[in-house]
């Protein structure tokens, strides 16, 4: 039982990303109607964000401790970052503590704009073009901005801890009436399920409740029409691919300390996202969230030594057999809709 | 009267259409031929270097899990070079008990290098590696950090008619099974790990504890579980699970999880690299270390530990053993001088790996300048059987029958309040190379044979 409880939840961060990518996938999908191969690279510079932020916060200056001596006897060379400076050691300490929470308000501007980048400067010119033409040139990009990241940050990953009020683990088996220490979870990765439900939360209720949204609802339903009715919908269009960059964007930050980021952590997530989308049905946004997180724990519970003893391998493809199955019985996805991608 | 006068022609220049042909064959041959089997033709052995220089081959993981060990085995590899070549202070040269180094090269020739990247693959390890030979004229592959390219490569050396001075390689295979007459070992093995940690683990830990093992699924991996189940078994330590994870798989918390259910009260994490900073984190992250199972504290121990790892697992290594080749923190003589000059060119100490790597690199000067000979099969009978000291792991044994060297292993342990980001490990115990000495013919070390060097003629 407590191995159960404790899959599902390993299952939910996991499974937290795959929905956020997937989201985004799905929202570009449904209204530019683009394939976009360089959603994982947007994934990756989320999280590249708060390595961005922790290393400005954390900009030293040298100073020497003569009451200290290095590992060569020499007097120790301190690094005092700047921040100290400004706002005192304790403030200063307490902000680089938080850089990844902080790399939300940071990243948010920074992810809208690559977006609005990407899709003005690049993706636009090829709305008209076939869809492996689509794939090609965004799988291209994505590789671009992969090399970019490598160049400036290097291969290795790098360490960016949650802060230390987060770094601890709930006992959940003990809220429940279990023994204390069997159902264990880190507070962060709790968190992180809670941040992407109100991520996802946020990004319905923009659609359905505000007029903005509507008006991008209606441009997916039929965007001609929207059109006729002297509504700009291209620039809809343009600013939800903003958005759908900050979702996959934030997705990063906040998987950073689950995950040491590296340059090629968005290409290991766009596969699986991918699958999560066409499981979930093409240019179905609930479709997306929910077979996200049940892929997530699928794959939880496929990786139980229990079941790898039982049949070697299959914590490696799970995915892909469930989508077969999936695709097999319902092709158009769990939550797709007639008519889409099968012109 | 034409024809008349060709043939007579044909005949005075010995040409034949058929001689034509036969010798366009056998150029064509020669040609499609690759340099590394040819060498021959113009020297003894392979890559035979000219008068004024000699290269080197450094091959090391620059990218993937184990780049930061890498990256300091590099750094490692430049200060040996600039130490052979007469720069800087000399490092371990002053100390070796072997005088023949002078600082002038190796017999003479200027030491240059090339260097290549493993990406911890053994494909892309051993493609570098070929290239270096084959391009670059490498008369010695040495770096990697990783047990499956360093068994990978010491067979394409093997191969070519190079040496192959083996840089971090812990599994028992690198000088078992897949033992090789070209290739050299420094760094320690899983038997020897096994054999010093298992007295400070009983002693500290008792002999009722239930293991669960994580295990790094590839050859260095196995070989740890095994020589860690073998002695803790002994101890009358019982084995409840033992499951392999896929090398740089990133998120461990679904290996993780299933511990602590499972009974067993210690985890012992057969991973290294970025692997063993991810797993030990997220283990700790997962409340493991501060659980009490069967009336007991949970521990974790991580058999292979390296300072570089301490470092990216920050905090969570305090108290856990583990044993290591080589730390800074060593007071001899030859340990002192490595880091009194690598941290002077760099500004922090060096790490284990970057220690086996500079001897390595030593000793195979060394061994060049004392057979007076480049010829692989001189060099490796130079280095059997060769014993030495003052490069900082007391008195050494290079073993002629397995090409292992056998010295003293240390037992360390995550240090509980350090006085510096470098001060993270602390020595618990110095074991006697006779106690991690194991006989030729130990089981686990059966299976293959060295054969006879290769020249490369």
């Amino acid at each position: 039982m407590e191995a159960i409880i404790l899959q599902i939840l390993n299952g939910l961060d996991k499974g937290s990303a795959y929905a956020l990518i997937a989201l985004g996938l799905t929202l570009i999908f449904g209204t530019l109607g683009v394939v976009n191969f360089a959603h994982g690279a947007l994934f990756m510079i989320g999280a590249f964000c708060a390595v961005t932020l922790s290393r400005i916060l954390s900009l030293s200056h040298t100073v020497i401790d003569e009451t200290r001596t290095d590992f060569l006897g020499n007097p120790a060379k301190v690094e005092v970052p700047y921040i100290y400076d400004f706002f005192g050691p304790e403030f200063g300490a307490t902000l680089i503590d938080w850089a990844v929470p902080l790399s939300i308000l940071f990243a948010i501007p920074i992810m809208i704009a690559v977006g609005v980048i990407m899709e003005r400067g690049l993706i636009r010119h090829f709305y008209k073009r076939p869809h492996a033409d689509q794939i090609l040139v965004t799988f291209g990009l994505a590789i671009v901005l992969q090399e970019v990241i490598k160049a400036f940050y290097g291969a290795n990953p790098i360490p960016t801890p949650a802060p230390d009020a987060f770094t601890g683990s709930f006992d959940f088996g003990a809220l429940i009436g279990m023994d204390p220490y069997t159902v264990i979870y880190p507070y962060w990765r709790l968190l992180y399920f809670v941040f992407a439900m109100i991520i996802i939360g946020a990004v319905f209720a923009f659609l359905q409740f505000t007029t903005f949204g509507m008006v991008v609802r209606a441009g997916m339903a039929d965007r001609e029409t929207v059109g006729l009715l002297g509504i700009n919908i291209d620039k809809r269009f343009t600013i939800m691919f903003g958005i759908a960059a900050a979702v996959a964007g934030l997705a990063g930050v906040m998987y950073t300390p689950i995950n040491s980021p590296n340059y090629h952590m968005g290409m290991d997530f766009l596969v699986l996202s991918f699958v999560v989308v066409v499981v979930g049905g093409m240019g179905s946004l609930p479709g997306a969230v929910l077979a996200g997180l049940l892929l997530g724990i699928l794959q939880s519970f496929a990786s139980m030594s229990a079941i790898i003893e039982l049949i070697p391998g299959i914590n490696q493809v799970i995915i892909y057999l469930v989508a077969i199955v999936i695709l097999l019985t319902r092709p158009r996805g769990l939550m797709g809709r007639k008519g889409v991608m099968e012109d | 009267m034409v024809v008349i006068q060709r043939e007579e022609y044909m005949k005075k220049s010995n040409l034949t259409r058929r001689g034509v042909l036969r010798s366009g064959a056998a150029l064509g041959a020669g040609l499609a031929m690759p340099t590394i089997f040819t060498a021959s033709s113009v020297s003894a052995f392979t890559n035979a270097p000219g008068d004024s220089s000699v290269t080197l081959g450094f091959n090391v993981p620059q990218t993937g899990a184990y780049a930061d060990e890498g990256a300091d085995e590099l750094r490692a590899y430049e200060l040996a070079v600039e130490h052979l070549n007469g720069g800087g202070d000399g490092g371990m040269m002053g100390t070796f008990s072997s005088k023949v180094l002078q600082g002038n090269g190796i017999l003479g020739r200027k030491v240059e290098y090339v260097t290549g990247d493993t990406q911890t693959n053994s494909d892309a390890a051993r493609a570098s590696a070929r290239s270096m030979i084959e391009k670059d004229g490498a008369i010695m592959i040495t770096g990697g950090s990783s047990s499956g390219v360093a068994i990978a490569v010491q067979g394409l050396c093997q191969d070519a008619g190079v040496i192959f001075m083996a840089g971090l390689t812990h599994s028992n295979d690198t000088t078992g099974k897949d033992r090789r007459a070209n290739g050299f070992r420094h760094f320690f093995n899983t038997e020897m790990s096994g054999r010093a940690l298992a007295p400070i683990l009983k002693a500290n830990y008792g002999t009722d504890r239930k293991a669960y093992h994580l295990t790094a699924d590839y050859t260095w991996g196995w070989s740890q579980e095994k020589s860690m189940r073998t002695y803790t078994e002994d101890m009358g330590w019982e084995t409840v699970n033992s499951v392999l994870t896929p090398v740089g798989a990133g998120d461990f918390s679904s290996y993780i999880t299933p511990v602590l259910q499972s009974g067993a009260d210690v985890l012992i994490l057969n991973h290294y690299g970025g692997d063993m900073v991810n797993s030990l984190t997220q283990a700790v992250q997962f409340g493991l270390r501060a659980a009490q199972v069967n009336g007991k504290q949970f521990e974790i121990v991580v058999p292979l530990f390296s300072r570089l790892m301490a470092r990216g697992a920050g905090e969570n290594i305090k108290g856990i053993f583990g044993s290591t080749n080589w730390h800074w923190s060593l007071q001899d003589e030859g340990s002192k001088a490595f880091v009194k000059s690598f941290g002077t060119k760099y500004g922090f100490p060096p790490s284990q790996a970057a220690h086996t790597c500079y001897v390595q690199t030593l000793l195979y000067a060394d061994a060049v300048e004392r057979a007076q000979s480049f010829n692989p099969c001189d060099v490796g009978a130079a280095l059997e059987g060769f014993e030495f000291d003052g490069l900082g792991n007391g008195p050494t044994l290079y073993r002629a029958e397995d090409h292992q060297c056998f010295k003293d292993v240390l037992v360390v342990k995550g240090k509980e309040n350090p006085t510096s980001e470098f001060d993270l490990l602390e020595i618990v115990e110095v074991t006697p190379r006779e106690t991690v000495t194991y006989p030729i013919d130990h089981p686990d070390f059966q299976g293959g044979s060295l054969g006879s060097c290769n020249p490369g003629a």
